[in-house]
């Protein structure tokens, strides 16, 4: 074995795999806690656990991980119960409930830490806010092939293996309970009225949140607990519209968000030759650039995919209004028409937009102030109109229907069938629709389509 | 320009407003309207709420917005006020902006916007109609206090005006909100269901001021879901089904063919109507 | 480095030079309790305690709008989001020559970063798919983590010691100077006179958004006014109770005054006078006694205060609406027992008034009494002289008992009449708990119900079209 690989082995590969086991738990079950708005208790679960843990260390007098574990887990779950009492009780919206909880169980934790303090006894809570990950050293074996043995196994340091299987759990959680997680989020009361006690799986989750929580501040912090638990989610939730998806990307963030983290934490500043900084806090702020870069680059749900979408949307709804106004002229026997016309009746419309698109595409001609429409425009205008007046015939036919319905049958009446049901000749108004004898084809590659459904 | 131009123009015209408003007293200059509605476009997300609505509304009316479920009234009087943006089209009050006009505009939300368990009394409430007119900073004098009292008295509520408002019914809560928009003092008033869920005093309370309202010269819109009661309540109707199927004085639209664009084939309901559109005839 | 921090910072602070409160070992005499809550203890304690007390009034009322605008963890966030702003600061101040740990200084950082963090929610907001909840907690973490990541940049630097920039996250009232405790005062005295003068304008947008737009008030604006008083206030605990903390000043005097009264005005009252008196009793209970950090003991005051209100207020209160539904429960109960053998009487018009047990066993199976809750209606009855016990466990109404049991017969006859012609509007009017119909429908609504029970229940045609 290689001195850089032994020296990153002994120092780093612990702090990396931890990190990573904590980032991936916390990023798997929070994928719940953002879908149910639930976001914030795990912020108020992280704050609340500290006088568990003080309690723990106090009554069982030394540094035992059970106890404190234990006592920990305690706290986390008497933290959820109490937002609810709290909520349903007193009345009291959920948000402040759980600042209320979290803030006197912090409070009570610090003066407890005091307390110990008072009788020399030395509580390092350094954990509690924001880990010690650069503490986990560990002596490896010096031969590779000793790795794989219980031996070695044991000398791991206790933060790796318990996070190690916290991961596992939270795995085997999620793929068990995927179906009744899922119902639970999207719809408590039918939840339950089909036989999964939504109630249950609620504290069900709160319960894994909880141990996974206690499991992972320990090593990293309870600030990134939430910075994992809210931003791998979120991340994924600007990525994907379904569940699964969201779940799996969600754990591809939190690796990311725990090796990136931890390397820019150490590696990088090492390459300027500065030292090292707070890893814990570097994921979180991975965390955050990766959510950012997620809200603006994504290709569903993005910043610049709504604001492209937005802008096409208005620029048709111009060419379109501009094309069906010189259609409708033309068919009362006015070939071409003057700009300043065309603002008369296009009132409240914008005119400029439309016509130097039109221009551009060579869908009308210009000649001085007057506009006309070329033959492509004729096509693509009759395209419009007829659109737009079977559109017409049918609402006025299919009235009954919800508008939303409306507009998946409409998306289709225009793509598949090519005439609504009876085959209207002239629209409501009595006006002739025109007939689609023309090639589909071409007048479809003008694209010029009425706001109802703007596939990107 | 020639005459076939004229006449195919006036084609145009009539295709994109799908209505050309037959007001009882028609109003030639769209600037002595309270309210004109261009080409209004609205989509939430991907789909269209509104869909090229055009409207053009008479002064001193009382107007109902009827159509069915889904049919976008709210949205339409959400998306005149600025609270919903628009994709495109042109919302005018009198020929001005809305920012504009805004001291002349009143609203009445849905009961369901608002936090009931909010700690205000329905005076406090009433109260808030005169914000603006009192200022930035200065605190709510006795001649406010009694001003909106005096709201309240005209709605009904005047024994009421200590109780918090989360412990009135339906009802009087409605009753509440119109209290708070007359103390605006507004020309024009949107109201959006204000006679969803509330009980028989009330109704009658609102239909009086309503006409209080008209009889002052002020227009009031409101969203109505009930149609049998429409041509009782109020003289014009807008109906909307997406884009308005069409707007007038209620005995002239409330036809069965019109209806049925708006809202299917729904024979119960329409011959419901049209009966009351009957009955409220030989009334007149 | 947190409470490590703590322990390093709290212990030795006899050190500190200016430091105002002393730590002793042993409890206070009660001279010196006496001298401290009057606040005689000197001018430097004096001071802290009139400082710490005065930011709970400022945190009490603006924390009751921010309850209200259901903004109470967007507060926890600005809290978080400090502390990059105050590791930038020292690091920005030192690199310039200039004293990295002036307050002032770090304070203006502290305000800056969590103005960014305010930003940075509505930005999530608007852009992304989150909703609030997961806004405010990742802005909360990536904010805190960037922070520490600055802190431990900090420690890593030559010039710099960043033991002292720790006080901002536990806070620490011992380590603080005259000067910081009157510009916390200041700052404090302006977010409540701001508060105060834009009361009117806070109520409006907080109440109905939608309202407040149309009616014209800039709603952004002040919206973005109230997260900067909020900010204020924040920026001002951080030294004395610490950025973790802090946020409970502002969340729980107004969640415990709200249990207190419906009204808006007193509520504002009594969450400035709870989270004085807290800020008051934390930081002197702090000077007085050994270990005990102003910030924890604040929180714990209001702690107190706060379940104290919740479990016995009288408005909201939880013990306070427990009776109110066993006493409506016990009422409802009594009036079925009356009704009951007021018609079991009209029908087999016997004059002793006399209900027999074997009715009253069927009425409790019937509306599934529990035992304790059967006995406790009975004596409940007889208690008010409504009835008096009869042989073989039966009752015998009283007169009192006989004109109640008809008034709550005729009652309910007529709540039904009432329903069955009204039936479209009539479920959101009808109260069973009401002394008398005639309290909520108006009198001759009454008399029109009156004489359709009389004409043998014909349901009345006399609709409100008519």
């Amino acid at each position: 074995m290689s001195d850089a690989i032994y020296s990153f082995v002994r120092v780093d590969m612990l702090p990396l795999l931890t990190a990573t086991f904590a980032a991936v738990t916390c990023g798997l079950l929070g994928n719940f806690l953002v879908l149910r708005r639930l976001s914030l208790m795990g912020d108020a679960i992280s704050h609340a656990v500290l006088p568990g843990l003080v309690i723990a260390f106090l009554v069982s007098g030394f540094r035992n991980p059970l106890p404190m574990f234990l006592g920990a887990a305690i706290a986390g779950i008497a933290t959820v119960v109490l937002v609810e009492v709290v909520q349903k009780l007193g009345r009291v919206e959920p948000g402040a409930a759980m600042g209320v909880v979290f803030s006197i169980l912090f409070a009570l934790g610090v003066l407890l830490i005091e307390q110990a303090s008072a009788r020399h006894v030395d509580l390092d809570a350094d954990c509690v806010l924001h880990g010690q990950l650069e503490t986990l050293f560990w002596f490896p074996p010096q031969d590779w092939g000793e790795f794989i043995s219980w031996s070695t196994f044991l000398t791991l340091p206790r933060q790796v293996t318990t996070l190690a299987g916290m991961m596992i759990a939270s795995f085997m959680f999620i793929s068990i309970f995927y179906k009744e997680l899922r119902i639970a989020a999207f719809d408590p009361e039918l939840a339950t009225t089909q036989g999964f006690h939504a109630g249950l799986m609620h504290y069900l989750l709160m319960i894994i949140v909880a141990a996974a929580t206690v499991a992972s501040f320990e090593a990293v912090g309870s600030i990134l607990v939430i910075a994992m638990l809210i931003g791998p989610a979120a991340t994924a939730r600007m990525l994907t519209g379904s569940l699964l998806w969201q779940i799996i990307i969600s754990v591809m963030v939190a690796i990311i968000c725990g090796s990136f983290g931890y390397a820019s934490a150490t590696a990088i500043p090492a390459v300027f030759g500065l030292d090292s900084v707070n890893a814990a806090g570097m994921m979180a702020v991975v965390a955050g650039v990766t959510l950012t870069l997620a809200i603006i680059f994504s290709p569903q749900f993005g910043m610049i995919t709504k604001t492209l979408r937005w802008r096409k949307l208005s620029m048709q709804i111009a060419l379109d209004d501009l094309l069906g106004a010189l259609y409708r002229l033309a068919e009362s026997g006015a070939e071409s028409a003057s700009i300043t016309q065309l603002a008369t009746i296009l009132q409240g419309r914008e005119i400029a937009k439309g016509t130097s698109q039109a221009l551009r595409r060579g869908l009308v001609s210009r000649f001085g102030d007057m506009l006309k429409l070329t033959t492509s425009g004729h096509k693509a205008a009759a395209t419009i109109v007829r659109r737009h007046r079977l559109w017409e015939s049918y609402l006025v036919d299919r009235a009954e229907m919800l508008p939303t319905e409306v507009h998946d049958q409409a998306e289709q009446l225009e793509h598949v069938a090519l005439q609504p049901p009876g085959e209207p000749v002239t629209d409501p108004h009595g006006r002739p629709i025109p007939r689609d004898r023309e090639d589909r084809e071409r007048a479809n590659q003008t694209e010029t389509k009425r706001p109802k459904k703007n596939k990107p | 320009m020639t005459t076939s131009t004229t006449s195919a123009m006036r084609n145009v015209e009539s295709d994109f407003s799908t209505t050309v408003v037959k007001a009882a007293k028609p109003i030639a200059d769209p600037r002595q309207s309270p309210v004109v509605i261009r080409a209004l476009t609205v989509a939430y997300h991907r789909k269209p709420v509104l869909w090229d609505v055009n409207y053009q509304a008479p002064s001193d009316a009382l107007i109902a917005i009827v159509g069915p479920n889904g049919a976008g009234k709210s949205t339409l009087i959400k998306s005149c006020l600025g609270l919903v943006p628009t994709a495109s089209g042109q919302v005018t009050f009198w020929g001005k902006s809305y920012a504009q006009a805004r001291s002349r505009i009143g609203y009445v939300p849905q009961r369901e916007s608002v936090d009931w368990d909010f700690p205000v009394s329905a005076l406090d409430v009433v109260c808030m109609g005169r914000y603006r007119k009192i200022g930035w900073c200065r605190p709510v004098t006795k001649v406010h206090r009694d001003a909106a009292l005096a709201c309240l008295e005209r709605v009904g509520m005047r024994d009421l005006a200590k109780r918090q408002i989360g412990q009135l019914s339906g009802g009087q809560q409605q009753r509440v909100f119109l209290a708070r928009t007359l103390a605006q003092e507004a020309d024009l008033y949107f109201m959006d269901e204000p006679f969803a869920g509330v009980d028989a005093a009330t109704e009658r309370a609102i239909i009086e001021v309503l006409r209080e309202l008209k009889s002052q010269g002020k227009t009031v819109i409101c969203v109505h879901h009930d149609l049998p009661t429409v041509p009782e309540y109020f003289d014009h109707a807008v109906l909307l089904n997406m884009r308005v199927v069409t707007a007038g004085p209620v005995n002239e639209v409330f036809t069965p063919e019109n209806l049925r664009k708006t809202y299917g084939g729904r024979l119960t309901l329409l011959s419901e109507a049209v009966d009351a559109v009957t009955r409220a005839s030989i009334v007149r | 480095m947190y409470a490590g921090h703590i322990l390093a910072t709290n212990l030795p602070s006899h050190d500190h030079t200016k430091s105002i409160t002393t730590v002793a070992d042993q409890w206070p005499t009660w001279q010196e309790i006496g001298t401290t809550l009057t606040l005689q203890a000197g001018f430097n304690t004096t001071v802290v305690i009139a400082g710490t007390t005065w930011l709970g009034v400022a945190a009490g009322v603006i924390g009751v709008f921010a309850l209200l605008r259901k903004r109470a963890l967007t507060s926890d966030a600005i809290s978080h989001a400090t502390l990059p702003g105050i590791g930038l600061a020292f690091i920005v101040a030192n690199s310039l020559g200039m004293d990295g740990k002036s307050l002032p200084v770090l304070l203006l950082g502290a305000a800056i970063s969590s103005v960014i963090g305010v930003a940075a929610i509505h930005w999530l907001i608007k852009n992304s798919r989150l909703h609030e909840d997961a806004s405010i907690g990742i802005v909360l973490s990536v904010f805190f983590g960037a922070g520490v990541v600055l802190l431990s940049v900090i420690q890593s630097m030559r010039t710099g010691n960043a033991a002292g920039l720790n006080k901002f996250i536990y806070g620490q009232t011992a380590a603080m100077s005259v000067t910081d405790a009157t510009l916390m005062c200041g700052i404090a005295l302006f977010a409540t006179i701001c508060t105060v003068l834009l009361f009117k304008e806070f109520t409006l947008v907080c109440y109905n958004e939608a309202f407040a737009q149309v009616d014209g008030w800039p709603v952004t604006r002040v919206d973005l006014l109230m997260m900067a008083l909020v900010v204020l206030v924040t920026v001002a605990g951080l030294q004395a109770v610490g950025l973790i903390l802090v946020v409970a000043m502002l969340i729980i005097p107004p969640v415990s005054a709200r249990f207190w009264t419906e009204r808006l005005w007193l509520l504002v009252v009594l969450s400035g006078f709870i989270g004085g008196l807290s800020g008051y009793l934390g930081s002197a209970v702090s000077a007085l006694l050994p270990r005990k950090p102003a910030g924890s003991v604040i929180v714990l005051t209001s702690g107190a205060i706060f379940g104290i209100s919740m479990l016995i207020a009288p408005a909201r209160g939880v013990i306070a609406s427990l009776m109110r539904r066993m006493r409506l429960r016990l009422r409802i109960a009594a009036e079925h027992i009356l009704e009951a053998a007021v018609e079991n009487q009209q029908e087999h018009n016997n004059r002793d008034l006399v209900f027999p047990k074997s009715k009253l066993d069927e009425l409790a199976l019937i509306r599934a009494w529990p035992w304790w809750f059967r006995k406790f209606v009975l004596w409940r009855l007889r208690a008010r002289g409504e009835t008096i016990k009869g042989s073989h466990g039966g009752l015998i109404l009283t007169p009192i008992g006989h004109g109640n049991g008809k008034r709550v017969s005729r009652n309910h006859k007529l709540w039904e009449q009432y329903l069955i012609s009204y039936a479209d509007v009539a479920p959101s009017h009808v109260d069973w708990s009401v002394d008398q119909v005639e309290h909520v429908l108006p009198e001759e609504l009454v008399k029109e119900l009156e004489r359709a029970i009389e004409e043998d229940n014909t349901p009345l045609m006399a609709g409100k079209l008519s």
